[in-house]
């Protein structure tokens, strides 16, 4: 293998259109469905996990109480991030299936378009 | 310390195997710079896993806990949440649309010669304090360890960065990979030993570990304190604490998506499917490994106490104290060994993402313009520059000593990473409107508003009371003209803004009409690189 330049399309193949696969109704659901799941995580995750160092900082008092033992809220707050962390792939794997599936259709969709030229 | 020797030459005789095997294996730029795209899931979860767990975060984390208290653990969840981020946004779209590094993504639809001579500049910047830090550590670690027995820190730094250049020059991104995955096993490995033998110290109950961390006793300033280690407060204190944890919060979930040393290693998997598996798998490892840090520095703080960490080695050496607390001098020796393994599969991955930026980004694309050349050249210049990368480091880490900073050195990366980085990463992949000047600006704003802001904290800025001896001195005597340790609450808007006001103040048309074709190839993978046939 040589160095080439960066290749938009696979060597050998026609370059995809790429304007009609993105203005496809196939392709803005598939975009849509995907800003429906991303864009509420990422929000629900920044503010679960800046309320942290907000209120560790500005709260350190409230923070100090125990709640299970000498466990303090500190504590039981920083380890909730862990399971928050998890339960979003978790729910973010389960949900890029869709996604996949979808992409796949569309990757069909353009092989055909393809075949048939 | 025949043990500590024996596991770390084992270490070394296996890497070194496997880079003997890696080196016949590896032809080509795309074997070299991404392993043929051929590692599975699993390995490359491992495999970052082994790449973004530091000796600051094995050694420095547990110290900071056992010394700091709760304060400590604060990093350790830092660090965890940030791939979030990856997984999130960052993954996917940057396997779909590059090859080889964070460049190939902005060049995607920018004119790729400035983006790329900056997206070098800044991974530079990024990797070389980043490998300070660990070179430092290592030097520290080996004088503390070797002590008596005429091994210098000199000796330390000259050996790790040796034996680093020898897998990333021969071996490449195949040999670095497997080298990592073997060092996350084993500080795996050793985490959970550890915490097991701190519990078991308890009768495997946590409720009585904890209840013992409520009152630790050690001395500060010549008085003697008792003090609730689960409570927060004892490190981040007004005035301006708080505002240190949230702008500290925003350099570690940012800059992590932003570290080239990380990115570079979603370009090592099949496909974009895989590298998201990739990452659940690396948030599974990771984030177990930071929970039982909090099990291992409460416990060191509870068994070794604040006063004998402070007066043996300090907050580096916290990890290997409690190890001989607990199990004696044969466990000591494997933690050590361990620790040196943890540094050395970093450093590795610090040198191929710095040379993988210099031959491909800057090399191939901005100095010969993307012509096609001689093959084999590229993986030669990417030698060589990992040469120079590791000659650079080993000079530059002795001339700083054993005494500088480890922990700022590193947060200097973390904060040039997600103020330069992150957010033309972001806004490249996201706005249609994004150009070239928005490019430029966000890099260059974003890498001197943090440089500069650090330089100006209290991290280098300062008056020293008399009696504070060479090396501790700040570097200028004055009083600090930024508050904050943690430059990541300006530098990372200032980052975006400067972005967002280059790109408002120019239009490229050019740029516009190709982001259709980004989005359908980062959401698709229609035209994404394939793996190595054979």
């Amino acid at each position: 293998m040589s160095v080439r330049p960066p290749s938009t399309s696979p060597p050998g193949a026609a370059a995809p259109d790429w304007d009609r696969i993105a203005n496809s109704e196939e392709f803005k659901h598939l975009l849509a469905i995907k800003r429906l799941f991303i864009v509420p995580a990422f929000v629900f995750f920044l503010i679960y996990y800046f309320l942290f160092p907000v209120l560790i900082g500005f709260a350190p008092k409230f923070m100090s109480t125990p709640v299970i033992g000498a466990f303090t809220l500190a504590y039981a707050f920083a380890f909730s991030q862990f399971f928050v962390g998890w339960i979003i792939a978790w729910f973010y794997l389960r949900a890029s299936a869709k996604f996949d599936l979808l992409a796949g259709d569309i990757l069909a969709r353009v092989a055909d378009q393809k075949g048939e030229k | 310390m025949s043990v500590s020797v024996a596991v770390f030459l084992a270490f070394v005789l296996a890497t070194l195997g496997i880079t003997y095997w890696a080196a016949k294996r590896s032809r080509g730029a795309s074997a070299y710079f991404a392993a043929g795209r051929k590692i599975t899931a699993w390995q490359n979860g491992f495999a970052v896993a082994g790449d973004f767990m530091s000796a600051a975060s094995f050694l420095g984390v547990i110290g900071l806990i056992a010394l700091q208290g709760f304060d400590g653990f604060f990093y350790s969840v830092g660090g965890f949440v940030a791939f979030v981020t990856i997984l999130l946004l960052v993954a996917e779209p940057l396997r779909n649309a590059g090859r080889f590094t964070m460049g190939d993504l902005l060049a995607y639809r920018l004119q790729p010669r400035p983006v790329r001579a900056m997206a070098t500049l800044s991974t530079l910047a990024t990797i070389i304090f980043y490998l300070l830090a660990q070179m430092v550590g290592a030097g520290a670690l080996v004088t503390l360890l070797f002590a008596g027995s005429g091994i210098s820190f000199k000796m330390g730094v000259i050996g790790v960065g040796t034996l680093m250049m020898l897998y990333v020059v021969f071996g490449g991104m195949l040999a670095t990979t497997w080298v990592q995955i073997i060092k996350a096993v084993m500080l795996m490995a050793c985490t959970i030993a550890t915490t097991l033998l701190v519990l078991a110290h308890f009768h495997f109950q946590p409720g009585q570990l904890f209840l013992a961390a409520t009152n630790v006793s050690y001395h500060q300033g010549g008085r003697s304190l008792v003090t609730n280690f689960l409570r927060p407060g004892m490190h981040f204190r007004p005035p301006y604490g708080a505002l240190d944890l949230v702008s500290l919060s925003c350099a570690l979930i940012f800059g992590t998506a932003g570290l080239p040393h990380i990115l570079v290693k979603f370009y090592t998997v099949p496909d974009a499917v895989t590298a998201r598996k990739s990452v659940v798998w690396t948030m599974g490892l990771i984030g177990s490994f930071y929970l039982m840090t909090s099990i291992i520095g409460v416990g060191a703080s509870v068994l070794v106490g604040p006063d004998y960490i402070v007066t043996h080695g300090g907050t580096n050496m916290t990890a290997l104290l409690l190890a001989r607390a607990l199990a004696g001098d044969t466990f000591l020796a494997i933690v050590s060994g361990v620790a040196f393994a943890t540094i050395l599969a970093v450093v590795a991955g610090l040198t191929i993402g710095a040379s993988t930026s210099f031959a491909h980004d800057f090399w191939s694309n901005v100095i010969h313009r993307g012509a096609v050349r001689h093959p084999g050249e590229i993986v030669l210049v990417a030698r060589l520059a990992a040469i120079a990368v590791g000659i650079i480091a080993i000079v530059l880490a002795i001339g700083l000593g054993p005494n500088s900073n480890a922990v700022i050195l590193a947060t200097m990366g973390m904060a040039v990473a997600a103020s330069a980085n992150f957010p033309v990463i972001a806004l490249s992949i996201f706005w249609r409107r994004f150009n070239t000047a928005g490019a430029v600006s966000g890099m260059s704003v974003g890498l001197l508003a943090s440089v500069g802001l650090i330089l100006a904290g209290p991290s280098f800025t300062g008056i020293d009371p008399p009696g504070v001896a060479g090396a501790a001195h700040h570097l200028f005597r004055a009083r600090p003209w930024f508050p904050l340790e943690n430059p990541g609450i300006v530098s990372v808007p200032l980052g975006f803004l400067a972005a967002i006001i280059g790109t408002l103040l120019n239009r490229e048309p050019s740029a516009e009409e190709k982001f259709s074709e980004l989005v359908v190839r980062a959401n698709t993978g229609l035209g994404a690189e394939k793996a190595a046939l054979h």
